[in-house]
């Protein structure tokens, strides 16, 4: 039934459409002009619609920035993150900037030189010295933001932390699992054979580095205390996203990746400025399968001594694995 | 030229034509399908995104087994038609409905030839195009459906039918398919590079090409150099998935078994995608710029501002084009230093482009602008360029691309600067060259109510996307709502599903439009824009060969609007220069 009405409002609105497109042709016959030529008052008409266009588009912009504003990510809970968040800041500004120029200018000039018969314009094929320096100026700029970004970019990518906690996030379709390296702060050798029954990662039990380590599905961290990421994925290509630290490298079966950060905030912090709900959590950012939309796991940063508390009471491979 | 005309049945006419403006109407026809094809893709996957899980009347419209109990989508099928959507815009309609059409179009009839330098290849190009899409849309209707490893079909997953129901029959299709389509863009591409540098008309030098031959001429260039690169990445994905090699698979569990696959790195398969993934934004756009030069100076009744930089600027786009693919790639994992290389490469891009849009701007400055609808499309097209081109800043800086990489200002970014500016590039082109295409007009006023309708929706639909992403939202997530700190953004998504929705109903009007004008239209008179180039000088009933006496003889560039001391605003480029007149 549904079908049939909405085919049947479509046949009308054709029709309707039909008929009004030959009134206007046949109006034209009588009064022997080009209905499709375009007229000094298409132009105004269209001028002027550029010129609201202005208010308009601009309102709608400013209006989103001020309505979404509160749904946008918090500052950054990280060291890098705060140093990204700036150049965000400095960047933003500039590319808000020339937006709020170049587009109203677009719609100004539209409207300012609306045709009309009996104008002329202005015959200006080219002028070296306006061509040079809209040239020259955005190469300078753009040189500013250029070292600005590989200097927080190089400072991102550090990994280079001597006292970091070292974490292996493992991925798989379509969940998330962490191992500790524990005391020696070495995680045990892997291997994909390995994997079988509780043995979820395929740690290798020989290696004496693995028997410390410690599986879970809830990553805790000490806060203001560096920690390193090693990535692994055991499927597919998944991408490890921490949005709230500004953390993001892929999880690529057969490559090792790593990410470096000091978180800076407690979850606890998070919670009075964010609300009871909130949680750092981790995303899967990569399309992964189905339930691509749905793979996540919490972190939890809180002081070092509920860490210590947290991680002592973690039970080592070497109990879960080899200790039956 | 021989005069002698060979009799032209229905087949020879209108299916196995040799003739390149029935060519281009050909690859018009079968990408404005595919538009529609993919955009009623975007609907249906909007509506799943303002209503999660629940059911539509739009779903109708799809095969059985794509919907769950409750007669909403399938998380999996929701990935199909993402990747499908992607698929088709990226490669069928702005690709080949955009370049297949226009470069064919165009490049004959600006350059004063009597048509392409192999009609016979050219004919060959459409067909391969033409098989290409019956395979893609074949795979539609496979029982674990199409390809749903997103457009880039980065393997494992799409490498192992046991990731995703998509990675089967569908991917093959696809990837079969693809190669067909290489094929048939490489001996258009080929065949347009020869023609525009060996059958240019007396006079028709390099410097006096119109721009918009100019941007398919680097277009062509850009395919012929790149493509090949997908066909090998599409080849040796398609030996890992059957015939057992690994290329790009390593250390894989799946279904809780061990594949034999090692050393393989699915990086190489994003290294080897991107080299063409990344010139291939360039060949989607480069074609919607040139017929936007064209359609400004034409309708600002003034020359286009600096023709050398805007020459110059597409040369240097074209060429850092080749080498910024990993800024695609800052997350792999690749070395930090590579990383800066690609943020360095890519943000110089900004630099030729802030000279486009410059120039349009000094374009438009006391110009006496005459607002046809391709008019209104070529401003839109400068807008969309400013607008998506400003967020590219954020993402080419590998620090920024951190955490705004695969999130919906991603989606927002590039559907705005490549999306939008090259489909309004194409409308721009059709009802610019529609009286040249069909000896008709299409409607003028329906063609305002298109511009008017498609714009706001448009910036309605994409704007909005950039805070999505600014919330951390990823892109090509079934629903936000399995994760609380995406709770407030249900409302974003539903206000673009609004627009979305609207913005489909918009280019209704102008498949209608163009429907009816076709057979209904008011006759087009020879040269309906007053415009300059050496197509308005063919008669306005269709002839092989273009010119029905001897070729045009081109005197001077295509620029000559409002030129002092004429007596029009516009003198075609085959009116010889006055005694002391200087070539602008």
């Amino acid at each position: 039934m549904t079908n049939i009405l909405i085919a049947l409002v479509v046949i009308l609105t054709i029709a309707a459409l039909v008929q009004l497109v030959r009134v206007n042709e046949l109006l034209s016959e009588i009064t022997d002009k080009d209905t499709n030529a375009v007229t000094d008052d298409d132009n105004k008409k269209n001028g002027i619609l550029f010129l609201l266009t202005i208010p308009l588009f601009m309102g709608f912009v400013v209006w989103q920035m001020v309505t979404w504003d509160h749904l946008l990510l918090p500052p950054a809970s990280s060291i890098h993150g705060a140093e990204i968040d700036s150049l965000m800041k400095v960047s933003m500004t500039l590319i808000l900037v020339v937006f709020f120029i170049l587009t109203p200018m677009l719609f100004f000039f539209a409207y300012k030189y609306r045709g009309k018969k009996g104008n002329t314009a202005y015959f200006f094929s080219h002028n070296n010295k306006l061509e040079i320096i809209w040239t020259v100026v955005p190469t300078i700029i753009l040189t500013v933001l250029i070292v600005y970004g590989l200097k927080t970019w190089d400072r991102a990518m550090n990994t280079n932390f001597s006292d970091a906690t070292v974490i292996e996030i493992y991925s798989k379709q379509f969940d998330w699992t962490a191992r500790y390296s524990g005391l020696d702060k070495v995680l045990g050798k892997s291997n994909y054979r390995l994997v079988k029954g509780k043995n979820v990662l395929g740690v290798d039990m020989l290696d004496k580095n693995s028997s410390d380590d410690m599986v879970v599905k809830e990553v805790h961290l000490p806060v203001n205390k560096p920690v390193l990421l090693m990535f692994r994925s055991r499927d597919v290509i998944h991408s490890a996203f921490l949005p709230h630290f500004r953390v993001q490298m892929n999880c690529v079966p057969g490559l090792s990746t790593q990410f470096a950060f000091t978180p800076t905030k407690t979850t606890a912090q998070m919670k009075e400025s964010e609300g009871d709900d909130f949680e750092y959590v981790l995303l899967c950012n990569k399309i992964c399968g189905s339930a691509h939309f749905n793979m996540q796991m919490k972190f939890i940063i809180e002081s070092e001594e509920d860490y210590n508390k947290w991680i002592s009471s973690q039970k080592t491979l070497q109990n879960t694995l080899t200790l039956k | 030229m021989s005069d002698h005309h060979h009799k032209e049945t229905f087949i020879t006419k209108y299916i196995f034509c040799t003739d390149h403006k029935m060519i281009a109407k050909q690859f018009l026809i079968t990408g404005m399908f595919m538009a529609i094809v993919g955009m009623l893709m975007s609907a249906i996957f909007r509506v799943q995104l303002a209503n999660p899980g629940e059911a539509s009347v739009l779903y109708n419209l799809l095969p059985g087994g794509w919907l769950n109990e409750a007669g909403g989508l399938n998380p999996d099928k929701y990935l199909a038609l993402v990747t499908m959507h992607g698929t088709i815009l990226v490669f069928w309609v702005l690709t080949a409905g955009l370049s297949g059409t226009f470069a064919n179009f165009l490049i004959p009839l600006q350059i004063g030839a009597r048509d392409m330098a192999s009609g016979f290849i050219n004919m060959l190009s459409y067909w391969f195009f033409f098989i290409a899409t019956v395979v893609l849309l074949s795979s539609l209707f496979v029982e674990s459906g199409p390809a749903a490893g997103g457009w880039t079909i980065y393997p494992p997953l799409s490498a192992l039918p046991q990731a995703i129901p998509g990675s089967g029959t569908g991917m093959t299709l696809w990837l079969l398919s693809i190669t067909l389509f290489v094929v048939g863009s490489l001996l258009g591409g080929l065949n347009y590079i020869v023609t525009i540098l060996n059958l240019r008309t007396k006079g028709m030098s390099m410097q006096r090409l119109p721009l918009t031959v100019w941007a398919l001429l680097i277009t062509a260039i850009l395919g012929v150099l790149s493509f090949p690169v997908l066909l090998s990445c599409g080849l040796l994905l398609l030996f890992d998935r059957s015939f057992g090699t690994s290329f790009y698979l390593s250390d894989i569990i799946i279904n809780g078994e061990a594949l034999h696959h090692a050393g393989g790195s699915p990086i190489l398969f994003e290294h080897l995608f991107w080299f063409l993934g990344h010139p291939e934004v360039y060949i989607i756009l480069l074609p919607a710029l040139g017929i936007v030069s064209e359609v400004i100076a034409v309708n600002s009744r003034k020359p286009i501002f600096g023709y050398k930089a805007m020459v110059g600027a597409l040369l240097l786009i074209a060429f850092l084009s080749f080498i910024v693919w990993g800024h695609h790639m800052f997350m792999t994992g690749m070395n930090p230093f590579l990383g800066s290389v690609f943020t360095f490469t890519t943000l110089l891009i900004a630099i030729p482009s802030a000279v486009k849009v410059f120039n349009y701007l000094a374009t438009l400055w006391r110009a006496n602008i005459r607002f046809t609808p391709a008019m209104l499309f070529a401003i839109g097209t400068v807008s969309a360029f400013i607008t998506g081109g400003l967020t590219g800043l954020i993402l080419g800086d590998s620090a920024l691309d951190i955490n705004v990489h695969d999130t919906y200002f991603v989606v927002g970014h590039f559907h705005i600067v490549m999306g939008l500016s090259a489909i309004y590039g194409m409308f721009a082109g059709v009802y610019h060259w529609f009286p040249k295409m069909y000896g008709k007009m299409m409607n003028k006023n329906l063609g305002y109510l298109h511009f008017w309708g498609t714009f706001i929706c448009a910036y309605g639909v994409f704007f909005p996307m950039h805070f999505l992403g600014l919330a951390g939202l990823p892109r090509r997530y079934y629903t936000n709502t399995n994760f609380p700190m995406f709770d407030g953004l249900s409302d974003i998504n539903e206000i673009i599903t609004f627009f979305a929705l609207a913005g489909a109903i918009f280019q209704a009007v102008f498949i209608f439009n163009f429907v009816y004008s076709i057979f209904k239209g008011t006759k087009a008179s020879k040269n309906p824009w007053k415009s300059n180039t050496l197509e308005w000088t063919t008669p306005i009933e269709r002839i092989h060969g273009n010119w029905p006496g001897d070729l045009p003889v081109v005197k001077r560039w295509a620029y000559d609007y409002s030129k002092p001391g004429m007596e029009d605003d516009f003198v075609p480029q085959n009116v010889p220069l006055r005694d002391g007149e200087k070539e602008h």
